[in-house]
Parts: C-alpha cells; structure tokens; sequence
C-alpha cells in the first residue's frame, strides 16, 4: 500500500511538550501519521522517542500541545483514553504483570468474561493460543506466570496484547529488542501485515535496517527536538544515521559529516 | 543424565517423585497441601503428647472458633499485602465494630424504638455495623489511594484513633446484653445449627465440589484444552465429599451438655434414655461464615476482575496502570472489602461476649498479618492465597490453643507464635531461591 500525502492523516500531533522536572524530554514536537503508514521513529538513547509516544499513549500525558485524530482534538490524559480512541502500545519496558500468565496479560484490563461476570479463562486462554500461533508458533507456556518466559517470549506477548484490540494506530516502542532472528522475522511480518489493514504505526527503533525495511518516513528525534523527517526513498542510511549522531536537518549534512559517520 | 552424578540425585527425587506427580495431575497446590500436613503434625503432637485427650469434637470445635476472627481478617489481609499495601488497622476496626454493635443494640436502637423485644432488631444492628465496617474501610482507602498518604502511616493512624474512638463510644465501660439471635453468630451450644442441618449442609458442599470440578473440566473441553485425567478429578471429589462429611460427622459427635439435652428431651416430648440423650450441637455458625466468607473472597480474588486487578497491580503497579485498570479504585475497595470482613470478625467477638469491652480486637492486627504469611503472602506483593491465609490462621491457633491445653503460659505461646511466623517465611524464601514451590 503506498500513501499519498495528500489523504488526511489519522493522527496530528501538533507542538507537543513533555518535562520531568527540569528536564525537558520532548520540545515543541510536531507529526503525524496516516492510515497503514509505518513512521519509524529514530534517535539516540534519552532523545525523547519513548517521552514522546507515551504522551500518545496516555501513560504521561504531554504537558502541552494538541492531539488530533482524524482532524478532531482529543484529550488523553491516561491509558483509557488512548485505548477508546483505539490507540495500542508495545512499550519499550513491556509492562507486564509478571505474576500473571500470558492470557491475563494479554487480556489485563479487559477481560472477557462470562454472563455471569466472572473471568472467563478459557476464553482467553483460546484467543491468546491463537494470537501467540502467529508470532511464536513454538510458545506453549500458557499457564505459567510471564515471569518464567524468556524476554522474547515476554516481548511476544506484549504484542500479542496489542494486536488483539483492533487498534487504528499502534506504538511499537523497541518491539524486536529482545527478540531472536526467527521471531524478528514474525514481527516484521507482522508489521506488514498490520500494515496492510490500513492501521498506522509508529515504529520506534535502533535497528536501521529494520527501519529501512519498514517504514514510509523516518522521524529523527535528538534532544527533545525533531531534526527531520524524510520519506525512505529520498535517503541513504548513512544520511539518516549522521542525522541521529549529530542532530542535523538532512539538507545540512554535508559530506564530511557522512564520512565521519561511516 | 551423568550415570555418576546422576545416582544420589535420582534416589533422593524418587521418593518425592509420585506426590509431585500426584500434585501435577491434581494440580494441588504443594504449599496449601504441606501446610495442611503441618496442621495435621501440630494435631496429632499434642494429641500424642496430653495423653490422648486432645482431638476431640469440644476441643478442636472451641478451637475453630477462636481462630475464626483471625481467620476471617486474614481472608481480606491476602488482598491487601498481594497489593504492596498493609493495613495496620484491622483490630482497632474489630473493636470499633464490636462496641457499635453492642451499643446498637443495647442503646442507640432502643433510642429509636427498636427495643430487644423487636424480632429482627439484631439484624439491622447487624448491617448498620458491617456498613461501619467498610464505611472506616472507605476512608482509610479513600486517602490511601487517592490522596497517596502511605497505608502503613494510614492504618497505624487508623490504629491508635479507633481504639481511642472505642472507648469514647462507651465513655470507657464494657457493654452487654445482646439480642439472643444476634448471640448465635459468635457459636456455643446455642449457636449451632444441629445435627441435621449438619448433614444437609455436608450434602449441599460435597455437591457443590462436583459441580465444580465438572464445570472446570467443561470449561476445559470446550477450548480442546488438556483436561486433568479422570482419575484425578475423581480423586479429587471423592477427597472434597471425605472432608465435607468428616467435618460435619465431627461436628455431629459434639454432643449437649447434660442439662441442656434434659431440656431438649422434655421440649420435644422424648422420654431420656438411661445414659442421657445424646444431641448432636453440630456446626457452630462462626464455622459456617469462615467457610462462606474463605470461599466468597477466594472467588473474588481468582475469578472476579477485581481480583484480578489487585493481583496485577501487587505483581506490577505500572503494567496495571498502563493496561487502563483504574488502580486507585482497586485499592479503596481493597481496604472496603477489609473495613466490611472486620466488622464480621467484629460481629462475631461481640456475639461471643454478649456485648463488648474495651479491648476486644486488640493486637489482632499482628496475628491477622502473620496468619497471611505463614500462608505464603509475599511483601514483594503480588503473590498469596486466601485458603493458604485461612490455614494460616489456623496453624497458629492450632498451635497456640494446643501450648495452653498442655498448660504453657502466654508469655511462652507468644515466643512460639513468633518463631513459627519466622521459620515459615523463612523456609519460603529457602523453597524460592532453590527454584522450588509455589509457581
Ligand atoms: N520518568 C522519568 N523521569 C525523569 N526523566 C525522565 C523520565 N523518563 C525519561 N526521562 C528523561 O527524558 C529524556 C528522554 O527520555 P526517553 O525515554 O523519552 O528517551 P528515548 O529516546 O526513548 O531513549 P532510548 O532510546 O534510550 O529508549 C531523557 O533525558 C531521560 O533521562
Ligand atoms: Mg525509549
């Protein structure tokens, strides 16, 4: 599926702003995404990606700026808010209840449940049988607590978790970070996949190839600030990764800053 | 495996090999079931050691009962630790409730023209304190979750300013003289069901054990899941019905004293036999709601949402937040649901007293905590049963009723309580670094 610009996007950001503190994490940042867009999001480690995305996320709302879904401001000020308007987040720490088995996990704050309102288990253990088939296939482990899974089978089931909910858009914070060559190779499939049901989503990710691989645009993130975003085809890796290191606007970098990258 | 290495191991697994497998296919709990064995070894010590006299249906009856308070709390204690909070409170909120349930009824109802000779009198004393009950619950929750003042700070201010409250309530004098019916909740001769209801209730839970394993088997079937082998379901209702029967044949050889069973012969026109008429007292009701109250909030924690938020939130407060679930409302209703099981406790001490005194639920703050960890509830939250809670409670009366029937002195029954309560989690933590245990 190719994206034309000229469709409106599903999502705009516009001059969001995120502090802890004194620290300024995220600084008047601006973007947006379209419908089954991948937008990979890049940068060095504390440049702000993941502030960012939890702004979207409604984890820590932003301390000011305005989010618009198609065209209409929302207010996000929690998780809730963020999965009603069908917003699904892989975060970067995972954020799994490491007591709980993987359906319970899957399926943590909205359980399906029997008419008679009680947690109904086999259900979900069912649907997260068939989720995990997709991402890894070799999973069995549907009844011990996530605590005993390895990280890539904790990553898998945060996935899973976020695929399940029919979102619109999705924030993949670090989704392959854990993961062995074979159950990367699922994931970005599944992106494509994701993607090919027209669901935008922002990747975020240190793996240049995998943003290569995947993504429509790169937004280049440093100090707080977005440097640039450019769509895959107008750029070479090496250009994008000078972006990343030294935080110029991709018209700025000159040939010596790509020699002194490579 | 290492032929060498391999033989010391082998020899020394294979003896525990066939309970483990046991264990596995019932999918029994191993530390509700070694905690059951320990019950039984404490038993069966005293009964050897005071020369047979200790297992008899008076004896263990008395003892259940004195556990009961404990027992109930500790139901709600589970919750409450599994969400990294404590609520240091419980007992003061036992006393509170105990003395508004005596001042109900022996003051502030008769204020309102429902005397003791209203029928039904008891009742609405009854709920007016359990509401006091989960009303204190709600406050101390209330700032707890949303103001985000510490539970410990909380509680141990709830702690001091309720005992304070109890003797304000009764300007520092014990009250009495309960409605009759109310008095049957606190069990006695005159709080017990009788013998066939004794035996109706024991055919009611030994049904409800199969109707349950059949729905879980169900439940299992219709996702094509593995389902435990026949055999081990089998065994396992055939256990549950065991247990259902020998408790209530238990219950039913406790007979009334002489007196009372010469009275029971003359209201129903029986002519005594020569060795007097043998009555059975049966189930006592404070048996009755522990077993009720065990399975109502073991329901709530495993099969409920809300359990499950707690659960989530104790075995991580960020996942939960992130996942939508409204974390601070799960905790008020934490310390609701523990306001609301002290006020029973509460209802059952004043039945047992016939009224209140100034100290009633005073330190069961620390037997209620310890009883929930010995029961295997963890501090790094997330992790407890309430049946191991319960059982819990029940070890440590156990042992505590059994070192003053042998004649030992509180002081001493103390020391043990406090050695137990350590060598348990002690051993617990052992079990769980060697990569044993609960799972
Ligand atoms: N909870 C927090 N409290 C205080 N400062 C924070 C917090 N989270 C992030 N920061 C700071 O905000 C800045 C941006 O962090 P952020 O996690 O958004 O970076 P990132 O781009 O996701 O980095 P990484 O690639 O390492 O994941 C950093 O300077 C970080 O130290
Ligand atoms: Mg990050």
């Amino acid at each position: 599926m190719t994206t034309t610009m000229a469709e409106a996007p599903i999502l705009e950001m516009r001059n969001i702003s995120v502090s802890y503190g004194g620290v300024h994490a995220v600084e008047n940042v601006s973007i947006d995404l379209h419908e089954g867009e991948v937008v990979a999001l890049v940068g060095g480690n504390g440049a702000g990606k993941s502030s960012l995305m939890r702004a979207l996320a409604g984890a820590r709302p932003a301390d000011s700026g305005q989010i618009l879904i198609d065209g209409e401001p929302q207010a996000i000020a929690n998780p809730r808010d963020a999965k009603a308007l069908r917003i699904e987040t892989i975060y970067q720490t995972l954020a799994l209840a490491d007591n709980i088995a993987a359906p319970g996990n899957v399926f943590l704050g909205r359980e399906i449940t029997t008419p008679w309102r009680t947690l109904d288990d086999g259900a979900m253990e069912a649907a997260t049988r068939e989720l995990m088939g997709r991402l890894n296939p070799n999973f069995t482990r549907f009844n011990s607590p996530v605590r005993n899974l390895s990280g890539g089978q904790r990553q898998a089931v945060a996935i899973a978790r976020a695929v399940h909910f029919n979102a619109r858009i999705m924030i993949m914070d670090e989704p392959t970070a854990a993961l062995g060559p074979a159950e990367t190779t699922q994931v970005r499939q599944l992106i494509r996949q994701l993607k090919g049901e027209g669901i935008g989503i922002f990747l975020v990710s240190h793996d240049i190839h995998d943003v290569f691989d995947l993504a429509d645009r790169i937004s280049v993130m440093y100090h707080g600030r977005i440097v640039g975003t450019v769509r895959k085809e107008d750029v070479t890796t090496d250009e994008v990764l000078a972006m990343i290191i030294l935080g110029k606007p991709p018209d700025e970098v000159s040939t010596e800053d790509l020699a002194a990258v490579r | 495996m290492a032929q060498l290495a391999g033989t010391t191991a082998e020899t020394r697994t294979s003896r525990i090999e066939p309970l483990r497998r046991l264990a596995g296919a019932t999918e029994v709990d191993l530390r509700l079931f070694g905690m059951l064995v320990a019950l039984a070894a404490i038993l069966i010590g005293f009964h050897i050691q005071s020369g047979g006299r200790f297992i008899q249906p008076a004896n263990l009856i008395t003892l259940s009962v004195q556990a009961m308070g404990i027992a109930i709390m500790s139901t709600g204690m589970v919750l409450i630790i599994v969400a990294r909070q404590i609520d240091l409170s419980v007992g003061s909120i036992v006393g509170v409730t105990a003395m508004a349930f005596a001042l109900l009824q022996t003051d502030w109802l008769p204020g309102l023209g429902l005397t003791i000779n209203t029928p039904f009198m008891w009742l609405v004393a009854l709920l007016l304190g359990l509401g006091l009950g989960a009303l204190i619950g709600a406050v101390q929750g209330f700032i707890i979750a949303y103001i985000g003042v510490p539970s410990f700070v909380v509680t141990l201010g709830g702690l001091l300013s309720l005992r304070g409250t109890v003797w304000l309530l009764s300007s520092g004098a014990a009250v009495s003289g309960l409605q009759s019916d109310f008095r049957k909740i606190g069990g006695g001769v005159q709080g017990s069901i009788g013998g066939t209801a004794t035996w109706v209730l024991a055919v009611v839970a030994c049904v409800a054990i199969i109707a349950l394993i059949a729905y879980n088997r169900r439940q299992r079937r219709r996702f094509d899941f593995p389902v435990r082998p026949v055999w081990a379901d089998t065994l396992l209702a055939v256990v549950g019905c065991a247990v259902a029967f020998g408790v209530a044949a238990f219950a039913n050889a406790n007979y009334l004293p002489k007196g009372l069973a010469t009275r029971y012969a003359q209201e129903h026109g029986i002519i005594e036999p020569a060795g007097g008429l043998k009555v059975p007292v049966g189930m006592p009701w404070p048996i009755i709601i522990v077993i009720a109250i065990t399975v109502i909030v073991t329901f709530i924690a495993t099969r409920r949402r809300f359990g499950r938020y707690v659960y989530a939130y104790g075995g991580n407060p960020d996942a939960a937040e992130l996942a939508g679930i409204n974390t601070r409302w799960t905790i008020m209703k934490t310390f609701i649901l523990m306001g609301l099981l002290c006020a029973v406790a509460g209802a059952i001490g004043a039945a047992r007293l016939n009224g209140a005194t100034l100290d009633v639920g005073q330190s069961d703050e620390l037997y209620v905590i310890a009883a929930a960890v010995i029961g295997g509830t963890s501090f790094t939250g997330g992790i407890g049963t309430v049946p191991g809670a319960v059982l819990g409670a029940f070890v440590m009366q156990a042992l505590a009723y059994g070192l003053s029937f042998n004649g030992v002195n509180s002081p001493t029954q103390n020391v043990v309580a406090g050695i137990v309560l350590i060598l348990a989690v002690g051993f617990d933590t052992w079990n769980r670094r060697r990569g044993g245990g609960t799972a």
